[in-house]
Formats: C-alpha cells, sequence, structure tokens
C-alpha cells in the first residue's frame, strides 16, 4: 500500500488525538465522590504544640507519679524491655542537667535534685531526624506539624536516632510483643523489630476528636496540648503568661514542647 | 547428524527431565482442595445487607491495592475516613475495621493466602505490627 506524506500525517495526527480521548474519559468517568476525607469529628490545627508545666506536676502531682507516661505506653503498645540500653520510650523522665544541658549551675541542680522532668518527642519546627531519613519514614506532617513515622517504610538505619538531638526515638532490637507488660491496646498497632519508634503525639487519637493520651491521664493539668497558629488555644494563653524554656535552643531545631519551670 | 556418546547424553537428559519435572510427579492425582474463605463471623451474621467496602469482585482481586492505598491517605496524608461509591463511610484500618467483621484470620485471610503458596503469617507480613483478632479456637 503506497501512501503519500501528506496522508500519513494526517493519520498519525487523528491517532495522537485519540490516544488523548482515554485520559478525558477517565476524568469524566470518575464518580465525584471523595475516596479519602478527613474524620469529621477529628481536632484540627494547624501547628500542634505541648506545654509542660512542671512546678504543678512537681507541686500538686503526687510523689512518684507515672500516669501520663503510664497511659501513653498503654495506648501505644510501648514494651517495658528491661534493660536500659533496649530500652523503648515515648515520654519519660529526667533530670533537669540532661534535659537542659548548658542551663544548670551548681546553685539551681542542686534545688532541681531529684525533680523529674517529663521528655518527649518535641515535634520540632525543623526536625534533623526527617532531614537525615533516607526512606522519608519519618516526616513533617504539612498541615499541622506532627512528626510522623511511618513504620511500613522504616528500614531501621537509625539515623533519625543519630540526628535527634533530645533521645527521643528508640530501636526495636528485638521483637516487643512479649515485652508489652499492659495489657495488649487492641485498637493501635504494636512495632516489630528493626523499627525505629517514637511519640507521635496521639496522631490516633487526635483524628478521633481525643487529645493526647498523656494530657488527659494526668490529674492535675500540668500537660497542656493546642494549636500555636490560635491565639486563643490553651497554648498561647500560657505561653503568653508564664515563662517557658526549651530543650537545646541553641541547635536551630525549634521545639515545640515547652516548659514552664 | 551424530551424537558423540549419545547413550551416555541421553541417559543423563532423562535423568534430569525426571529431577526437573519431580514436582509435578510428587503431587500427581493429588488434588489441592481449593481456598473456602469462611464468611460466619458473628458481625457478618447480623449485617442486613453483607456488603464489604468495594464490591465482590474488586474486593477478591485488588484488596492489596485497597489496603495500600488505605495505609497512604491514614499515614501519610492524615485522611481515615474512607467514603465507597455508595456513599457510605469506613474508618480506613486494617485491625480495626477490616477485622472487625472479619474477626476470623485462619478462617478468612489464611486460608487463601496458604493455597496461593504464601508463607502462613509471614506473607504478607501484615501482623508482624498489627495485632490480629483472637479467635475461640
Amino acid at each position: 500500500m503506497e501512501t503519500s506524506r501528506r496522508n500519513f500525517l494526517k493519520i498519525s495526527g487523528v491517532c495522537a488525538l485519540g490516544l488523548t480521548a482515554l485520559p478525558v474519559a477517565d476524568v469524566f468517568g470518575e464518580s465525584d465522590l471523595p475516596k479519602a476525607i478527613k474524620n469529621p469529628q477529628a481536632l484540627t490545627g494547624q501547628h500542634w504544640a505541648m506545654v509542660v508545666d512542671m512546678k504543678k506536676c512537681w507541686e500538686k502531682g503526687k510523689e512518684g507519679c507515672k500516669d501520663c507516661i503510664l497511659a501513653c505506653h498503654a495506648v501505644h503498645n510501648v514494651p517495658d524491655i528491661g534493660s536500659i540500653k533496649e530500652e523503648i520510650k515515648w515520654i519519660w523522665t529526667n533530670h533537669y542537667e540532661n534535659v537542659f544541658p548548658g542551663q544548670e549551675n551548681e546553685y539551681n541542680v542542686k534545688n532541681l535534685e531529684g525533680r523529674p522532668f517529663i521528655a518527649l518527642c518535641n515535634h520540632c519546627t525543623n526536625p534533623p531526624c526527617v532531614r537525615v531519613c533516607p526512606t522519608q519514614a519519618t516526616f513533617k506532617r504539612p498541615e499541622d506539624g506532627i512528626v510522623m513515622m511511618d513504620f511500613h517504610r522504616c528500614i531501621g538505619c537509625r539515623y533519625c536516632m543519630a540526628g535527634c538531638p533530645y533521645g527521643a526515638r528508640s530501636f526495636n532490637w528485638r521483637d516487643p510483643r512479649p515485652f508489652i507488660k499492659t495489657e495488649l491496646n487492641m485498637r493501635f498497632p504494636t512495632r516489630e523489630r528493626g523499627v525505629v519508634e517514637k511519640c507521635n503525639f496521639c496522631a490516633e487519637r487526635l483524628a478521633e476528636g481525643l487529645l493526647p493520651a498523656c494530657v488527659e491521664a494526668c490529674k492535675v493539668g500540668a500537660l497542656s496540648f493546642g494549636d500555636l497558629a490560635d491565639p486563643n488555644s490553651v497554648v498561647r494563653k500560657l505561653l503568653a503568661s508564664h515563662f517557658t524554656m526549651r530543650r537545646k535552643p541553641e541547635l536551630g531545631t525549634q521545639p515545640n514542647v515547652y516548659y514552664i519551670v | 547428524m551424530k551424537i558423540y556418546d549419545a547413550r551416555y547424553v541421553l541417559i543423563g537428559l532423562a535423568i534430569f527431565v525426571g529431577l526437573f519435572t519431580i514436582p509435578f510427579w510428587y503431587n500427581m492425582g493429588r488434588a489441592v482442595p481449593p481456598p473456602d474463605p469462611k464468611l460466619d463471623t458473628p458481625v457478618i451474621q447480623q449485617m442486613a445487607v453483607k456488603q464489604c467496602v468495594l464490591p465482590l469482585a474488586e474486593i477478591r482481586t485488588g484488596h492489596m491495592q485497597l489496603l495500600n492505598d488505605w495505609r497512604t491517605w491514614v499515614v501519610r496524608d492524615g485522611l481515615r475516613t474512607y467514603v465507597a461509591a455508595d456513599g457510605k463511610t469506613y474508618n480506613m484500618s486494617l485491625q480495626n475495621t477490616c477485622m472487625d467483621c472479619h474477626s476470623n484470620k485462619t478462617q478468612f485471610c489464611d486460608q487463601c493466602h496458604i493455597y496461593a503458596g504464601l508463607e502462613a503469617g509471614t506473607v504478607p507480613y501484615c501482623w508482624t505490627c498489627h495485632i490480629a483478632p483472637k479467635e475461640n479456637q
């Protein structure tokens, strides 16, 4: 069969036009229902933050109270391995000189001796863990600033643990399931051997309209959670009326956990 | 055409073919029972309309794709509610939503996965982290 160059070009043009028909049909053929939406009852914020009132914790709380830690670790199926080297923690206590290194002097250290400071992931505005993660298993949620873990993607390289200046991340050196001493929370997964874990600001509870488990568990109201972008939020009010500190501000990570001491 | 050492070559070939096809000989005449996923859980039995998130044909062939999408939407995009084609909404969660109805993992998931030659409990490795429902056994 012979054809002129002109005819060949005409037929090619029509064919190319035909190829565009499928994507167009796909767009119009799809239902107008959105497939995935936010939970309607979810708490929404643009910049979640926490204020830890250590004064309230010490003055009103019972000696050795660990309500916040126990609540968090029970809700998230955090194991108790029983050795400091393999410890897994989402929220914990530490001494002043470890929580605020460089800010100690011989007098305040003495004053604060034996006083526990609550520590957790700071959900930094400029998180070093996110920068170093090679698989983007840990990432900062653009909508509310929570530094999340996608355990499906974590390859266990522990760069994030080296990157985090606050020791907020723990590695599962072994299968954590046999070490979960609390009753298993059947609504939340466990982790497996070889992944890193940390506090997620209770993203799964916020999605159901609940405050983080630690905030809810504290009977003296020492922990407050809210949206920094909202001038009427609890945290903004506390920050406006109190002098607050953040951990290692000199590193430029911009932590979102504030301390009243 | 002449094959050098034809006897040895042919005997060797016969032995090779025999060994290579051992799986077929081994399983010959043995019928593997087809998978029989059970839908008789209490929650499903109480449903007026027994309808999954997707129509049967789609969920059967595409549940892995659906779970993959759910994971991306929930973990990475922070969207937790799925709107089905009929407008019904579901909380996107393998451990909670899927397994609330299909509370019989060994009689449901494992049936086909084992038949398809996936190692039971290891592939797909959902259950190293997600907690499988407690079954009355």
